[in-house]
């Protein structure tokens, strides 16, 4: 049986849709089974960011609704020998067009044949949101260091804590931008953990790269350079149950230089 | 082999003491009581009123008793039942009274759009976070944060008291005054082991708690010792 891994936020803009695309990206990367499902029926962009959204024929609720079997829905993704597919969303209708019980199901059917399905849930905590988590059993939280985005989170995290068929939700809190944390014009990473008082699963530093990344349809995570690709590979091994300590924010010293300041405590 | 007595009467400075065995039946209890003290009254001349306490034993009264010895014993011109002491209690009264004097201890974090409500007193191990509401008939007790909002005495007790171990609240209610936080706060100021009671102009003041001991000593719940 696989793990249904919801990846939520209840602000929108976050960061789950990336989220999803690399935690995805990264398992298969690790030689695990992955499905993404993108439950943001109506405004669907999965795709777009994994860079599938030619090859569409089915969604989501053309599966719910018995028009497709669960297999002629999924797109599967040609870099990954099969390891990675996608259940896209329905772009026509809207969220009342799937019911939580029918989700539950399906997801159901997709543990059968995947190690890992990864949920991209939609933004609020209406029909959309409730539709996500029917059929998971775990869930991350995405966050990023604001406010806003912070109080949001500790509304979605209260609501899952209520889910009994769920474990105890994670967190990840994406776009930190280092200098501006330094001067406490963001958010400390401590505040945040000990206001929301969840496990931490990763942490993602804002990085132009994701954004040139998904522009092109391709997720960040298969560049094997970037800061926030191994940010979120670490993720995906902390997911398989490595235990890997969090990047340091701080921007490594370069050259030996650095390194002689560094030992001499010089910043 | 004499009868063994089922009322004593023992005088104290405050009055007498009846005490009533708790093993004889009622009727035979009320017919000693009438007969001891039409017995007594011969030999009192006094006209001032003696107050009477009844102890009653493990003898449980219903409340037509409780009527009817007292009526027994006001019929003596000058004594007065003040009190019948007892060593039953009714399950419900039992419960009545503990529901009345509980704090509910609740170990989670209110949330933001969280709100948890009790109707006595609330022990919060955890913190309210900003958005969160708690809410208590009596008072609120918070080990963690109050970043939320706090509503004590939410059925009208002015006497209600909030403390928290750390006190940040976005609002304080205590009774029907509320108190919004205050727009600017000092980054380092400290606001630990505070508490919020409604002072003598009906506003709600935010202290150290010690304040309380002076303040609202009925807090104390420590029973015996008296």
């Amino acid at each position: 049986m696989g793990e249904a891994i919801v990846i939520t936020s209840g602000k929108g803009g976050v960061g789950k849709t990336t989220t999803s695309a690399n935690i995805g990206t990264a398992l298969a990367l690790q030689g695990k089974k992955v499905c993404l499902v993108d439950t943001d029926i109506g405004l669907r962009n999965l795709d777009v960011v994994m860079g599938l959204e030619n090859r569409i024929i089915y969604d989501l609720v053309d599966v719910v609704d018995g028009r497709c079997k669960i297999h002629q829905a999924l797109v599967k993704d040609k870099r990954f020998d099969g390891l990675l597919y996608l259940l896209p969303a329905a772009q026509t209708v809207d969220k009342s067009a799937v019911k939580p019980e029918q989700m539950k199901k399906l997801m159901d059917e997709l543990k059968q044949d995947y190690d890992y399905i990864i949920i991209d849930c939609p933004a609020g905590i209406e029909q959309g949101y409730k539709n996500a988590i029917a059929g998971a059993n775990q869930a991350i939280v995405v966050t990023t260091p604001e406010v806003s985005a912070v109080r949001d989170a500790d509304r979605i995290i209260g609501l899952l804590e209520k889910e009994k068929h769920m474990e105890a939700p994670k967190l990840i809190v994406n776009r930190i931008r280092n200098h501006m944390m330094k001067t406490g014009d963001m958010l400390d990473l401590d505040e945040i953990t000990e206001h929301l008082s969840i496990g931490l699963i990763g942490i993602v530093a804002d990085d132009d790269e994701v954004i040139r990344a998904s522009n092109h349809g391709e997720p960040i995570a298969l560049n094997p350079n970037s800061k926030a690709s191994i940010a979120y590979r670490n993720i995906a091994r902390r997911i398989l149950g490595e235990s890997i300590p969090l990047q340091p924010l701080e921007e490594v010293n370069k050259g030996v230089f650095g390194k002689l300041k560094k030992f001499f405590g010089v910043r | 082999m004499k009868k063994r007595q089922n009322v004593t009467i023992k005088g104290t400075k405050d009055g007498l003491v009846l005490r009533l065995d708790d093993s004889c039946s009622y009727e035979e209890l009320k017919r000693e009581i009438d007969q001891k003290l039409s017995a007594n009254t011969m030999t009192q001349e006094e006209r001032h009123l003696i107050s009477v306490k009844l102890e009653v034993g493990n003898r449980y009264l219903t409340e037509d008793q409780r009527e009817e010895l007292k009526f027994l014993i006001r019929q003596r011109k000058n004594l007065v039942v003040d009190d019948i002491e007892s060593n039953v209690l009714t399950r419900e009264e039992a419960d009545r009274l503990r529901t009345e004097n509980e704090v509910v201890t609740v170990s989670k974090i209110i949330r933001s759009g969280q709100v948890l409500k009790v109707s006595g007193d609330i022990l919060l191990i955890g913190d309210v976070n900003p958005g969160g509401t708690i809410m208590a008939g009596g008072n609120i007790f918070i080990m963690g944060t109050l970043k939320g909002v706090a509503h004590a005495g939410c059925f009208g007790n002015d006497q209600a008291v909030i403390v928290a171990s750390s006190m940040k609240p976005s609002q304080v209610r205590i009774s029907d005054t509320f108190n919004p936080a205050p727009d600017i706060v000092p980054e380092n100021e400290k606001r630990e082991m505070e508490c919020a009671y409604i002072d003598e102009d009906r506003q709600i003041k935010i202290d150290r708690l010690q304040v309380l001991i002076e303040l609202r000593p009925n807090l104390t719940r420590l029973e015996g010792g008296h």
